[in-house]
């Protein structure tokens, strides 16, 4: 078996498990607390998506998870073991452009495999290729990332984290700055990909109809500090189209759920 | 093509102008001297000294001669030799220590500081200094160079590295990359925009701060494009003084249509902002 081969292998995907995490964040001599005692946890293969309003602690988890922050108290395991910072095996998929502009799409893609040592050269350039073309991007790998639209950079960043094939592809609302079509082909797209390559998913957003399209399961927090208020399973058939009505139903009890949440308790110390 | 047009048309009147306004008189024109002698209310036809503007065509022949006597390609090698050793060390010394102050609190602090200051003080100021420590010799006139382009750079670098986007290096990061990787292939990478136009801004520094200290003293060493200019003003010859200034900026022009356009029109491709 030739290393490409070996790299495009589907890896078993975690199970990640939150453990009674807080954290605080200090703004000058305030102090206001991100996240109060929050557990999860998140079955291997599971699509979940974390839904709250701003504020919540919902990226703040996800960064937690990335191995970006550390909690105060806690912990965050994946597989049984303790994360204590940034691993291959948990990629980050941005909302933000973290695209390098200074690379092309494959250049940006080659970043991460650059850092794989069991690969040569040829053998990474073919497994970018891969996921150029996973994600629908052969005929534009080339092209610099400010010539590319939102939809197409947003592919990039996802055949970027999806490259170094990690057990857990965590997504900080990658699409919240799209528009509404191509926010749509890219939940038909993200579906697929996920099927094809058995990822671990949690998904940030405060989308709550792109929540329940897209997740197994819909986990909802309130802001202030952040908490874990409700969970939804969603036992619709995929693919899913975000249009279909079982699925509005979905998010109308959710958005009902999220408003009684909101603001109902004064800001805790 | 229509650009280029546009200014060859612009530059021919410009030439055409400055001879109206001096060219007639001196150059003997008999026919058109009485004219000039009937029109004398239009400014044109009045004697200007040559020593107050100086013909084009006289500024011409200086040139034609300089060329022909050498005397003017020597003193264009000696002073570029001088800019390209000051400014390559300039560069080379400004791009580290910009990501040095940007990188550590202490060096920004410290080194940081010394350089928000130095990039205040015009670096003609340094020539008394230097030529104590180095003599009239070209040590003296690179450490001029050196003093202008060095913080000029690390600043800009400095600038660079500080308006990377964090995003960028947590990216990296959870792609495994890590310290001096992270340097190289991130930081350094994302503040090309600024050291660039650091670079870019150190040339001129560096392109001035040589020229003034070239006016200011001799070197014995070397006559350069300076010296020349400055030995037109004592003996009055204005057609010298002239024609180095244009040759000073024709330097400056093709410098930066050599050294910085391609780097220019690179980041432009790449990041798309960079407008030339």
């Amino acid at each position: 078996m030739n290393g490409v081969t070996q790299e495009l292998e589907i890896v078993k995907p975690s199970k990640l498990s939150i453990d009674g995490v807080s954290k605080w964040f200090r703004e000058g001599v305030v102090k206001t607390q991100a996240l109060d005692n929050v557990s999860l946890s998140v079955d291997e293969c599971e699509f979940v998506c974390l839904v709250g309003p701003s504020g919540c602690g919902k990226s703040t988890l996800l960064s937690m998870i990335a191995g970006l922050d550390s909690p105060d108290q806690g912990k965050i395991m994946s597989d049984g073991r303790e994360i204590t910072e940034p691993g291959r095996d948990r990629m980050v998929m941005f909302q933000e452009p973290a695209l390098f502009p200074w690379l092309s799409a494959i250049g940006n893609v080659l970043f991460g495999l650059k850092l794989k040592p069991n690969l040569n050269n040829k053998e990474r350039l073919e497994v970018a290729q891969f996921y150029i073309k996973l994600v629908g991007l052969e005929r534009y790998a080339h092209s610099n990332i400010h010539e590319l639209s939102g939809g197409m950079r947003q592919r990039v960043a996802l055949a970027r984290s999806l490259a170094p094939n990690p057990r857990v592809l965590l997504m900080d609302e990658p699409f919240a700055a799209l528009d509404a079509m191509t926010r749509e082909q890219l939940y038909g797209d993200l579906q697929a990909i996920w099927a094809a390559r058995k990822k671990t998913i949690v998904f940030v957003t405060h989308n709550v109809r792109e929540a329940a399209c897209l997740g197994d399961r819909v986990v909802l927090f309130s802001p202030h500090p952040g908490r874990v208020r409700e969970e939804f399973k969603i036992d619709l058939p995929r693919p899913r189209d975000i249009n279909s009505p079982d699925l509005a139903q979905y998010a109308t009890r959710i958005t009902k759920a999220l408003k009684s949440h909101q603001g109902s308790e004064p800001a805790a110390e | 093509m229509r650009r280029f047009f546009t200014a060859v048309v612009f530059f021919a009147l410009l030439i055409v102008l400055w001879y109206l306004a001096q060219g007639f008189m001196v150059h003997e024109h008999p026919g058109w001297d009485a004219f000039a002698q009937a029109h004398l209310w239009w400014p044109a036809f009045h004697r200007w000294s040559p020593v107050l503007a100086p013909s084009p065509v006289s500024v011409w022949n200086y040139l034609v001669g300089a060329v022909e006597d050498r005397t003017l390609l020597e003193a264009t090698e000696v002073t570029m030799k001088r800019l390209m050793l000051g400014y390559l060390a300039g560069v080379i010394l400004g791009v580290p220590l910009g990501l040095i102050t940007a990188r550590f609190k202490w060096a920004g602090d410290t080194i940081g500081l010394i350089g928000l200051g130095l990039q205040t003080l015009p670096s003609v100021c340094w020539v008394p200094m230097a030529l104590l420590w180095f003599g009239q010799t070209e040590a003296a006139m690179e450490f001029v160079v050196i003093m202008g382009t060095l913080w000029s750079v690390q600043i800009s670098t400095d600038s660079g590295v500080r308006n990377v986007p964090p995003i960028y290096a947590r990216a990296a990061r959870t792609m495994g990359s890590r310290g001096l990787h992270t340097w190289v292939k991130v930081i350094v990478p994302a503040s090309l925009p600024f050291i660039v136009s650091g670079i870019k801004q150190g040339w001129a520094f560096a392109w001035r701060s040589l020229m003034a200290a070239e006016i200011y003293v001799t070197i014995l060493t070397g006559f350069g494009l300076g010296h020349l200019l400055h030995y037109g003003r004592e003996l009055n010859d204005m057609d010298q003084v002239l024609g180095i200034m244009l040759v000073i900026v024709v330097i400056g022009l093709l410098a930066d249509k050599i050294l910085f356009s391609p780097w220019e029109r690179f980041l432009h491709r790449r990041w798309g902002t960079v407008k030339d």
